[in-house]
């Protein structure tokens, strides 16, 4: 009879395999050929890694352990199968901040023993934990502003004052956490439930644009925060997998803030907010409509259209209508290509998900870099629901929030035609000189419709 | 922990090795897998279910048993949330050679 102690071995192999899949897995979503294979290994590795942990020797609570799982997977899994493509962004906010959570939770237990921990092993459970707990309910805020249950951005008097007061506080905490072992349970409390505020207070005023930065951030964070108690629980798999992923993160994270000339300590420290300056330099000129027949006519009789995407296009579901007008536009004999600002949408690639759900192909979708220089010979320069990404304030005006962001230069095309909701500013609340422009046409309305009403025109010119 | 013995330093060596090894993998993704990506990291850092199952596996006292049993929901579902959804989002990219001319 085999005892549980002789399956150690089996358990510790599992953990390699698993370790090797998950970078083999990442690797492999570098490429959109083999992506869909990277999530299956890195999966097969998970399961793996999952069943293995099973055998461990002494492992009570089973019973407890399957209901906790049974729930975690039940839940998350149907509200992963239902949520829609545009919601994407929030569902990975909130599965990223539950894992920060689990890492805070974990080192809670470890504090909840109450048996003296050396003070590396402390001391690397409370950063754990911090970073856990600030990405967890960091990363609620998030889920909760983009899915609309949290309208407003709110900023505190002397947001960075408070800031950097909680977070010299809560280190603090932790120090004294660590220097108290065993663990003082009240003091434990205290800095968890500080270092969940930190999370909060963090994240509340940050808004717009920023949003996918943060919410990068916060999953380097959880990465951090896994590697981290990995190395308490002496664990390879979670310090692998967990640091891979927290330096990951990091990197992307750099990537998208570099792409909107934004440092990270401004994203976080200085939030946009454009009332607030009063500076802002004042649009001239009015906004001019055009019809939907007028917009079919001028793209049907260009030569090249460069279609701007953003996220109203996004909220109004209107990248199959887009691909569609798109195709009838190259059946006539003109030349259609999309331009995707890197933080398009709410996420980085968001929009090219979105467009790839409508079955554009990848030749036609170009990067800022890439179509740059091809707008002053484009026609016609479609933006649909996109608003920050091609204000040219960005480029002349130095007291705007945005300035210094690198931007689509939609406004050198012959002609903008701007397909938009209403009258009203984008998401960072900043006016766009590009809508007043001689060469610009509004055509205000629900992008779906507005384009269905563009298909009808362009196929009864034929 | 019942893992393997790993020392300080080993560890510190693992640190290193790791960090390089993302940065690296992930420095030559192009931009339109960016949210794919940040969602399969996010996947993969879903292991700390594993390190939520040992702690709720030598959990001893009810707070012990309560806290262990919340990391192991929250990373079941980090894990789970995170495999569908970035399923999801990668299966668009490999079906859409014909797609969309409706």
């Amino acid at each position: 009879m085999m005892t549980l102690a002789s399956f150690t071995p089996l358990i510790q192999a599992s953990y390699f395999i698993a370790a090797g899949l998950f970078i083999l897995g990442l690797k492999a979503m570098s490429s959109p050929v083999t992506a869909r294979g990277g999530i299956v290994w890195a999966g097969v590795g998970m399961l793996l890694a999952t069943l293995a942990t099973f055998l461990t020797p002494g492992l009570g609570n089973i019973g407890l352990m399957l209901i906790a799982i049974a729930v975690g997977t039940t839940l998350a899994w149907w509200s992963g199968k239902t949520v829609k493509m545009t919601d994407m962004p929030q569902m990975i906010a909130i599965y990223n901040g539950m894992g920060g959570g689990a890492a805070a939770a974990i080192a809670a237990v470890e504090f909840a023993h109450g048996e003296a921990h050396s003070p590396l092993v402390a001391s690397l459970a409370a950063l754990g934990a911090l970073i856990g707990a600030v990405s967890f309910s960091g990363s609620c805020v998030a889920y909760a502003k983009l899915q609309g249950l949290m309208k407003k951005t709110f900023t505190l008097p002397a947001q960075n004052v408070v800031n950097a007061l909680l977070s010299l506080a809560t280190v603090g905490l932790g120090i004294a956490v660590v220097i108290g072992q065993p663990a003082n349970l009240t003091l434990v409390l205290a800095f968890f439930a500080l270092a969940l505020l930190l999370g909060v207070i963090i994240t509340l005023p940050i808004g717009g644009a920023d949003m996918p930065v943060v919410i990068s951030l916060f999953n380097a964070f959880t990465g951090l925060a896994v590697g981290l108690e990995g190395f308490v629980l002496g664990n390879p798999a979670l310090m692998i997998a967990g640091v891979v992923v927290g330096a990951a993160g990091t990197l992307l994270t750099q990537l998208m803030a570099r792409a909107m000339n934004r440092p990270i300590s401004n994203i976080m420290f200085v939030p946009i907010n454009a009332g607030a300056n009063g500076e802002d330099e004042e649009v001239t000129g009015s906004m001019r409509a055009l019809t939907a027949l007028d917009a079919a006519a001028v793209m049907r009789y260009a030569q090249k259209v460069i279609v701007v995407p953003g996220y109203g296009m996004a909220v109004a579901h209107a990248q199959h209508k887009v691909w569609e007008m798109a195709s009838l536009l190259e059946e006539a004999g003109v030349e259609v290509k999309f331009a995707i600002h890197p933080v398009a949408g709410r996420m980085p690639g968001h929009m090219n998900v979105l467009l790839a759900e409508a079955g554009v192909p990848y030749e036609k979708i170009f990067d800022l870099e890439e179509i740059n220089a091809e707008f002053g010979t484009a026609d016609v320069a479609l933006v649909i629901g996109a608003n920050d990404v091609v204000n040219p304030a960005a480029r002349t005006n130095k007291s705007s929030p945005i300035y210094g962001m690198p931007i689509l230069n939609a406004d050198q095309a012959q002609n903008v035609i701007v397909v938009k909701r209403g009258q009203g500013t984008g998401y960072s609340g900043i006016e766009n000189a590009l809508f007043y422009g001689e060469n610009t046409r509004m055509l205000y309305g629900n992008a779906q419709p507005v384009i269905g009403e563009i298909i009808q025109h362009i196929k009864t010119m034929g | 922990m019942n893992g393997l013995e790993i020392s300080g330093l080993a560890a510190l060596y693992i640190f290193l090795l790791a960090a390089f090894t993302g940065y690296e993998v992930i420095s030559r993704v192009p931009v339109i897998l960016h949210t794919p990506l940040m969602s399969g990291s996010n996947f993969i850092h879903g292991v700390v279910l594993v390190g939520a199952m040992i702690s709720l596996g030598h959990a001893t006292t009810p707070l012990e048993q309560a806290l262990g049993f919340i990391a192991v929901v929250l990373g079941a579902a980090n894990a789970a949330g995170g495999y569908v959804v970035t399923e999801r989002m990668l299966a668009m990219f490999t079906s859409n050679k014909k797609g969309g001319q409706s």
